[in-house]
Protein backbone atom coordinates (compact mmCIF):
# COMPACT_ATOMS: atom_id res chain seq x y z
CA UNK A 1 0.00 0.00 0.00
CA UNK A 2 2.77 2.45 1.07
CA UNK A 3 4.31 1.72 -2.45
CA UNK A 4 1.26 2.55 -4.20
CA UNK A 5 1.10 6.12 -2.49
CA UNK A 6 4.76 6.35 -3.54
CA UNK A 7 3.82 5.82 -6.76
CA UNK A 8 1.30 8.62 -6.58
CA UNK A 9 3.40 11.39 -5.17
CA UNK A 10 6.18 10.41 -7.44
CA UNK A 11 3.76 10.73 -10.65
CA UNK A 12 2.71 14.01 -9.18
CA UNK A 13 5.89 15.25 -8.56
CA UNK A 14 7.38 14.19 -11.92
CA UNK A 15 4.05 15.36 -13.61
CA UNK A 16 4.74 18.50 -12.48
CA UNK A 17 8.42 18.37 -14.20
CA UNK A 18 6.46 17.19 -17.50
CA UNK A 19 3.90 20.32 -17.32
CA UNK A 20 7.20 22.97 -16.83
CA UNK A 21 8.76 20.79 -19.99
CA UNK A 22 5.71 20.81 -22.40
CA UNK A 23 4.83 24.35 -21.64
CA UNK A 24 8.38 25.33 -22.71
CA UNK A 25 8.46 23.38 -25.82
CA UNK A 26 4.77 24.08 -26.91
CA UNK A 27 5.82 26.96 -29.08
CA UNK A 28 8.44 24.85 -30.50
CA UNK A 29 6.09 22.10 -31.48
CA UNK A 30 3.12 24.09 -32.31
CA UNK A 31 2.21 23.33 -35.73
CA UNK A 32 -1.05 25.90 -36.24
CA UNK A 33 0.62 28.76 -34.92
CA UNK A 34 0.48 32.13 -36.46
CA UNK A 35 3.73 31.74 -38.42
CA UNK A 36 2.86 28.70 -39.43
CA UNK A 37 -0.64 29.61 -40.93
CA UNK A 38 0.62 32.63 -42.63
CA UNK A 39 3.54 30.55 -43.82
CA UNK A 40 1.06 28.85 -46.43
CA UNK A 41 -0.65 32.36 -48.21
CA UNK A 42 2.74 34.27 -47.76
CA UNK A 43 5.60 34.42 -49.99
CA UNK A 44 8.82 34.77 -48.59
CA UNK A 45 10.18 38.79 -48.27
CA UNK A 46 7.79 40.32 -50.20
CA UNK A 47 4.77 42.48 -48.99
CA UNK A 48 1.67 39.92 -49.48
CA UNK A 49 -1.95 41.53 -48.29
CA UNK A 50 -4.04 39.50 -46.19
CA UNK A 51 -6.90 38.60 -46.89
CA UNK A 52 -10.01 40.76 -44.90
CA UNK A 53 -10.75 39.24 -41.32
CA UNK A 54 -14.48 37.36 -41.63
CA UNK A 55 -16.85 34.71 -40.12
CA UNK A 56 -16.37 32.54 -42.86
CA UNK A 57 -12.74 32.51 -42.96
CA UNK A 58 -9.62 34.39 -41.79
CA UNK A 59 -6.21 33.80 -41.35
CA UNK A 60 -5.51 34.00 -37.90
CA UNK A 61 -8.31 34.09 -34.71
CA UNK A 62 -8.78 37.49 -33.13
CA UNK A 63 -8.04 39.70 -35.81
CA UNK A 64 -8.81 43.38 -35.98
CA UNK A 65 -11.96 43.76 -38.50
CA UNK A 66 -11.18 47.22 -38.75
CA UNK A 67 -7.50 47.24 -40.27
CA UNK A 68 -5.88 46.09 -43.74
CA UNK A 69 -2.65 43.62 -42.86
CA UNK A 70 -0.49 42.72 -44.81
CA UNK A 71 2.92 40.38 -44.18
CA UNK A 72 6.22 40.34 -45.02
CA UNK A 73 7.58 36.79 -44.23
CA UNK A 74 11.52 37.44 -44.34
CA UNK A 75 14.60 35.61 -43.73
CA UNK A 76 17.74 37.28 -43.22
CA UNK A 77 20.34 34.71 -44.06
CA UNK A 78 20.92 35.99 -47.32
CA UNK A 79 21.00 39.74 -46.05
CA UNK A 80 19.19 42.74 -44.38
CA UNK A 81 16.03 43.86 -45.31
CA UNK A 82 14.66 47.58 -45.92
CA UNK A 83 11.12 47.88 -45.14
CA UNK A 84 9.28 51.31 -46.46
CA UNK A 85 5.52 51.66 -45.39
CA UNK A 86 4.21 55.28 -46.50
CA UNK A 87 1.54 56.21 -43.71
CA UNK A 88 -2.38 55.71 -44.54
CA UNK A 89 -4.70 58.70 -43.48
CA UNK A 90 -5.56 57.02 -40.15
CA UNK A 91 -3.17 55.10 -38.33
CA UNK A 92 -0.70 52.86 -39.63
CA UNK A 93 1.55 49.99 -37.28
CA UNK A 94 4.63 47.89 -38.08
CA UNK A 95 5.32 45.18 -35.82
CA UNK A 96 7.99 42.65 -35.79
CA UNK A 97 7.64 39.10 -34.77
CA UNK A 98 10.21 35.94 -34.51
CA UNK A 99 9.54 32.96 -35.44
CA UNK A 100 8.58 32.09 -32.24
CA UNK A 101 5.61 34.47 -32.47
CA UNK A 102 7.54 36.95 -30.34
CA UNK A 103 6.63 40.61 -30.73
CA UNK A 104 10.31 41.73 -30.28
CA UNK A 105 9.21 45.46 -31.84
CA UNK A 106 6.23 47.66 -33.13
CA UNK A 107 6.41 51.30 -33.99
CA UNK A 108 3.71 53.35 -35.21
CA UNK A 109 3.26 56.17 -37.88
CA UNK A 110 3.12 58.97 -35.18
CA UNK A 111 6.40 57.60 -32.90
CA UNK A 112 7.96 57.01 -36.48
CA UNK A 113 7.04 60.75 -37.38
CA UNK A 114 7.42 61.19 -41.11
CA UNK A 115 4.88 60.03 -44.03
CA UNK A 116 6.69 56.96 -44.46
CA UNK A 117 8.02 54.82 -42.13
CA UNK A 118 11.72 53.41 -43.13
CA UNK A 119 13.45 50.89 -41.35
CA UNK A 120 16.17 48.61 -41.75
CA UNK A 121 15.70 44.95 -40.29
CA UNK A 122 19.17 42.91 -40.03
CA UNK A 123 20.73 40.25 -37.39
CA UNK A 124 22.98 41.46 -34.51
CA UNK A 125 25.89 39.78 -36.60
CA UNK A 126 24.63 42.08 -39.60
CA UNK A 127 24.36 45.20 -37.20
CA UNK A 128 27.69 44.52 -36.05
CA UNK A 129 29.48 44.41 -39.87
CA UNK A 130 28.16 47.88 -40.22
CA UNK A 131 30.96 49.99 -41.24
CA UNK A 132 31.12 53.04 -38.27
CA UNK A 133 30.51 56.53 -40.50
CA UNK A 134 27.11 54.19 -41.27
CA UNK A 135 26.59 53.57 -37.73
CA UNK A 136 26.65 57.87 -37.05
CA UNK A 137 23.90 58.36 -39.60
CA UNK A 138 21.86 55.78 -37.80
CA UNK A 139 19.64 58.70 -36.39
CA UNK A 140 17.80 59.29 -39.31
CA UNK A 141 18.07 55.35 -40.26
CA UNK A 142 15.97 53.32 -38.10
CA UNK A 143 17.64 50.22 -37.96
CA UNK A 144 16.16 47.29 -35.52
CA UNK A 145 18.14 43.84 -34.61
CA UNK A 146 16.14 41.03 -35.11
CA UNK A 147 16.32 37.84 -32.68
CA UNK A 148 15.86 35.25 -35.04
CA UNK A 149 16.92 35.16 -38.73
CA UNK A 150 13.72 34.33 -39.53
CA UNK A 151 10.53 36.46 -38.82
CA UNK A 152 7.24 38.12 -39.35
CA UNK A 153 6.43 41.99 -40.16
CA UNK A 154 3.17 42.36 -39.14
CA UNK A 155 1.38 45.64 -41.59
CA UNK A 156 -1.56 47.37 -40.58
CA UNK A 157 -3.73 50.36 -41.48
CA UNK A 158 -6.75 51.22 -39.80
CA UNK A 159 -9.71 51.72 -41.74
CA UNK A 160 -11.13 54.15 -39.33
CA UNK A 161 -14.93 53.71 -41.28
CA UNK A 162 -15.91 50.59 -43.25
CA UNK A 163 -15.52 52.79 -46.68
CA UNK A 164 -11.60 53.83 -46.21
CA UNK A 165 -11.11 49.95 -46.08
CA UNK A 166 -10.30 50.55 -50.08
CA UNK A 167 -7.62 53.20 -49.22
CA UNK A 168 -6.15 51.52 -46.44
CA UNK A 169 -5.24 48.25 -48.86
CA UNK A 170 -3.95 50.91 -51.16
CA UNK A 171 -1.47 52.27 -48.45
CA UNK A 172 -0.38 48.90 -47.99
CA UNK A 173 -0.60 47.98 -51.27
CA UNK A 174 2.57 50.67 -52.09
CA UNK A 175 4.53 49.49 -49.29
CA UNK A 176 7.94 47.22 -49.94
CA UNK A 177 10.09 44.80 -47.97
CA UNK A 178 13.36 43.72 -49.58
CA UNK A 179 16.51 41.96 -49.35
CA UNK A 180 19.59 44.46 -49.56
CA UNK A 181 21.53 41.77 -51.34
CA UNK A 182 24.75 43.96 -51.68
CA UNK A 183 27.34 43.76 -48.92
CA UNK A 184 27.02 46.72 -46.02
CA UNK A 185 30.71 47.41 -46.72
CA UNK A 186 29.26 48.84 -50.05
CA UNK A 187 26.18 50.27 -48.98
CA UNK A 188 26.95 54.08 -47.77
CA UNK A 189 28.40 55.37 -51.04
CA UNK A 190 25.84 53.44 -53.01
CA UNK A 191 23.14 55.46 -50.86
CA UNK A 192 24.83 58.79 -50.87
CA UNK B 1 5.94 -7.42 -11.27
CA UNK B 2 4.93 -5.57 -8.47
CA UNK B 3 7.97 -2.89 -8.81
CA UNK B 4 6.84 -2.58 -13.04
CA UNK B 5 3.32 -1.94 -12.19
CA UNK B 6 4.11 0.84 -9.83
CA UNK B 7 6.32 2.33 -12.02
CA UNK B 8 3.71 1.98 -14.40
CA UNK B 9 1.29 4.17 -12.15
CA UNK B 10 3.41 6.73 -11.47
CA UNK B 11 4.49 7.37 -14.94
CA UNK B 12 1.09 7.39 -16.10
CA UNK B 13 0.01 9.99 -13.14
CA UNK B 14 2.98 12.40 -14.37
CA UNK B 15 1.54 12.46 -18.00
CA UNK B 16 -2.12 12.73 -17.36
CA UNK B 17 -1.33 15.75 -14.35
CA UNK B 18 2.08 17.38 -16.47
CA UNK B 19 0.06 17.57 -19.67
CA UNK B 20 -3.38 18.20 -18.15
CA UNK B 21 -2.12 21.18 -16.44
CA UNK B 22 -0.33 22.24 -19.48
CA UNK B 23 -3.27 21.98 -21.85
CA UNK B 24 -5.47 23.97 -18.41
CA UNK B 25 -2.99 26.44 -18.97
CA UNK B 26 -2.65 26.79 -22.53
CA UNK B 27 -6.41 27.23 -23.66
CA UNK B 28 -7.99 29.47 -20.10
CA UNK B 29 -4.34 31.16 -19.69
CA UNK B 30 -2.71 32.15 -16.63
CA UNK B 31 -2.94 35.37 -14.31
CA UNK B 32 1.01 35.61 -15.08
CA UNK B 33 1.09 39.43 -15.58
CA UNK B 34 -2.47 40.17 -16.40
CA UNK B 35 -4.03 43.88 -15.80
CA UNK B 36 -7.71 43.25 -14.79
CA UNK B 37 -9.74 46.32 -14.78
CA UNK B 38 -13.40 45.08 -13.91
CA UNK B 39 -14.67 42.60 -16.10
CA UNK B 40 -11.91 43.87 -18.57
CA UNK B 41 -7.99 41.84 -18.61
CA UNK B 42 -5.53 42.58 -20.88
CA UNK B 43 -1.49 40.82 -20.69
CA UNK B 44 0.36 44.10 -21.78
CA UNK B 45 3.57 41.78 -21.27
CA UNK B 46 2.44 39.74 -24.33
CA UNK B 47 2.72 42.57 -26.46
CA UNK B 48 7.46 42.99 -25.80
CA UNK B 49 10.04 40.20 -25.77
CA UNK B 50 10.11 39.55 -22.28
CA UNK B 51 6.40 37.60 -22.58
CA UNK B 52 6.03 35.01 -19.99
CA UNK B 53 6.40 30.84 -21.30
CA UNK B 54 2.64 30.62 -20.38
CA UNK B 55 1.94 33.12 -22.46
CA UNK B 56 3.76 32.09 -25.00
CA UNK B 57 2.25 28.51 -25.14
CA UNK B 58 -1.29 30.07 -25.18
CA UNK B 59 -0.36 32.26 -28.13
CA UNK B 60 1.00 28.94 -30.06
CA UNK B 61 -2.10 27.69 -29.25
CA UNK B 62 -4.21 29.25 -30.57
CA UNK B 63 -2.32 30.85 -33.32
CA UNK B 64 -2.78 34.71 -32.92
CA UNK B 65 -0.35 37.29 -33.52
CA UNK B 66 -0.03 39.26 -30.04
CA UNK B 67 -0.41 43.08 -30.54
CA UNK B 68 3.12 45.11 -30.07
CA UNK B 69 3.72 46.91 -27.00
CA UNK B 70 4.50 49.97 -29.63
CA UNK B 71 1.32 49.55 -31.53
CA UNK B 72 -1.14 49.32 -28.39
CA UNK B 73 -3.01 46.84 -25.88
CA UNK B 74 -5.74 44.36 -25.98
CA UNK B 75 -8.50 43.83 -23.43
CA UNK B 76 -10.98 41.45 -23.54
CA UNK B 77 -14.21 40.45 -21.44
CA UNK B 78 -16.06 37.72 -21.42
CA UNK B 79 -17.71 38.58 -18.61
CA UNK B 80 -19.97 41.65 -17.50
CA UNK B 81 -19.39 43.86 -14.40
CA UNK B 82 -21.19 40.97 -11.67
CA UNK B 83 -18.82 38.17 -13.11
CA UNK B 84 -22.06 36.76 -15.01
CA UNK B 85 -20.75 35.69 -18.15
CA UNK B 86 -21.79 37.03 -21.77
CA UNK B 87 -24.81 36.01 -23.15
CA UNK B 88 -25.55 36.41 -27.26
CA UNK B 89 -29.32 36.13 -26.23
CA UNK B 90 -29.17 39.17 -23.58
CA UNK B 91 -29.03 42.77 -24.35
CA UNK B 92 -25.66 43.85 -22.34
CA UNK B 93 -24.96 47.67 -22.59
CA UNK B 94 -21.23 48.62 -22.60
CA UNK B 95 -21.20 52.36 -21.58
CA UNK B 96 -18.80 54.80 -20.47
CA UNK B 97 -15.20 56.24 -21.79
CA UNK B 98 -11.74 54.38 -22.60
CA UNK B 99 -8.37 55.02 -21.75
CA UNK B 100 -6.61 58.10 -23.93
CA UNK B 101 -5.85 56.68 -26.99
CA UNK B 102 -5.22 57.88 -30.66
CA UNK B 103 -8.06 55.35 -31.84
CA UNK B 104 -9.89 52.24 -30.50
CA UNK B 105 -11.70 49.57 -31.61
CA UNK B 106 -14.07 46.94 -29.94
CA UNK B 107 -15.18 43.45 -31.16
CA UNK B 108 -17.40 40.87 -30.88
CA UNK B 109 -15.69 37.54 -31.30
CA UNK B 110 -17.12 33.85 -29.96
CA UNK B 111 -14.81 31.87 -27.84
CA UNK B 112 -12.50 30.75 -30.05
CA UNK B 113 -11.51 33.93 -31.54
CA UNK B 114 -13.60 34.03 -34.95
CA UNK B 115 -16.05 36.99 -36.10
CA UNK B 116 -19.61 36.10 -35.67
CA UNK B 117 -21.59 36.70 -38.98
CA UNK B 118 -24.72 38.65 -39.24
CA UNK B 119 -26.54 40.35 -41.99
CA UNK B 120 -25.07 43.70 -41.04
CA UNK B 121 -21.68 42.42 -41.73
CA UNK B 122 -20.99 44.69 -38.28
CA UNK B 123 -18.64 42.72 -36.28
CA UNK B 124 -17.22 45.76 -33.97
CA UNK B 125 -17.27 49.58 -33.39
CA UNK B 126 -13.94 52.23 -34.14
CA UNK B 127 -13.65 55.05 -32.26
CA UNK B 128 -14.40 57.05 -35.18
CA UNK B 129 -17.40 55.21 -35.97
CA UNK B 130 -19.35 55.26 -32.45
CA UNK B 131 -22.38 57.59 -31.94
CA UNK B 132 -21.40 59.67 -28.74
CA UNK B 133 -23.17 61.50 -25.75
CA UNK B 134 -22.90 64.90 -25.93
CA UNK B 135 -20.14 64.71 -22.63
CA UNK B 136 -18.06 62.29 -25.19
CA UNK B 137 -19.52 59.13 -23.25
CA UNK B 138 -20.84 56.29 -25.25
CA UNK B 139 -23.18 53.32 -24.88
CA UNK B 140 -22.99 50.56 -27.09
CA UNK B 141 -25.93 47.67 -27.17
CA UNK B 142 -24.26 44.45 -27.63
CA UNK B 143 -27.75 42.50 -28.53
CA UNK B 144 -28.78 39.60 -30.73
CA UNK B 145 -32.24 42.15 -32.35
CA UNK B 146 -31.62 45.97 -33.39
CA UNK B 147 -31.51 48.29 -31.05
CA UNK B 148 -31.69 52.34 -31.42
CA UNK B 149 -27.96 54.25 -31.55
CA UNK B 150 -24.93 51.89 -31.39
CA UNK B 151 -25.99 48.15 -32.42
CA UNK B 152 -23.27 45.46 -32.25
CA UNK B 153 -25.25 42.38 -33.42
CA UNK B 154 -24.33 39.27 -31.50
CA UNK B 155 -26.02 36.41 -33.82
CA UNK B 156 -27.53 34.85 -31.01
CA UNK B 157 -24.78 33.02 -29.74
CA UNK B 158 -24.35 31.34 -26.60
CA UNK B 159 -20.75 32.54 -25.15
CA UNK B 160 -19.09 35.33 -26.50
CA UNK B 161 -15.99 37.63 -26.00
CA UNK B 162 -15.76 41.78 -26.54
CA UNK B 163 -12.05 43.05 -27.33
CA UNK B 164 -11.03 46.30 -26.68
CA UNK B 165 -8.51 47.51 -28.16
CA UNK B 166 -6.36 50.45 -27.84
CA UNK B 167 -3.78 51.78 -30.14
CA UNK B 168 -0.92 54.47 -29.81
CA UNK B 169 -1.89 54.56 -25.97
CA UNK B 170 -0.12 55.50 -22.83
CA UNK B 171 -1.72 52.32 -21.01
CA UNK B 172 0.73 49.55 -21.12
CA UNK B 173 2.98 47.31 -18.75
CA UNK B 174 3.03 50.42 -15.65
CA UNK B 175 -0.80 51.05 -16.01
CA UNK B 176 -2.56 49.63 -12.63
CA UNK B 177 -5.84 51.29 -11.54
CA UNK B 178 -9.11 52.00 -13.02
CA UNK B 179 -7.64 55.53 -12.53
CA UNK B 180 -5.04 55.48 -14.77
CA UNK B 181 -7.18 53.38 -17.23
CA UNK B 182 -11.09 54.32 -17.56
CA UNK B 183 -12.56 51.09 -18.71
CA UNK B 184 -16.47 50.92 -19.69
CA UNK B 185 -18.55 48.96 -17.71
CA UNK B 186 -20.38 46.16 -19.04
CA UNK B 187 -23.87 45.54 -17.70
CA UNK B 188 -26.54 42.71 -18.32
CA UNK B 189 -30.44 44.41 -18.69
CA UNK B 190 -32.27 41.97 -19.67
CA UNK B 191 -32.50 38.13 -21.83
CA UNK B 192 -35.00 37.68 -24.54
Amino acid sequence: MIRVLFAIIGGILLGGVVHLVSVLALPRIATQDAYSRLTALTTLNTVTPLPLADPSHSPMPFMDPAFAVAVCRYDLSSGSIKLTVPVSQAYTSVSFYTRRDVAYYAINDRSAGRKVIELDLMTEAQHAQLPEEEDVTAADRLIIDSPSTTGLIVLKALAAEPGMMAQAQGSLAASKCRVQTEPPAVKPSAKR
Amino acid sequence: MRLIFITLLALIIATAVGLGATWITATRGTDLGTLTIGPWTARPRTGTADVDPYSRATIARSGELPIGTGDGIAFSATTDDSKRPLDGRCDVIVSGVTPAARFWTITLYDRKGHLVANSLQRYGFTSEEIVRNSDGSFELHVASRARAGNWLPTGGIERYALMLRLYDTPVGVATRTQRDAPMPSIATAGCS
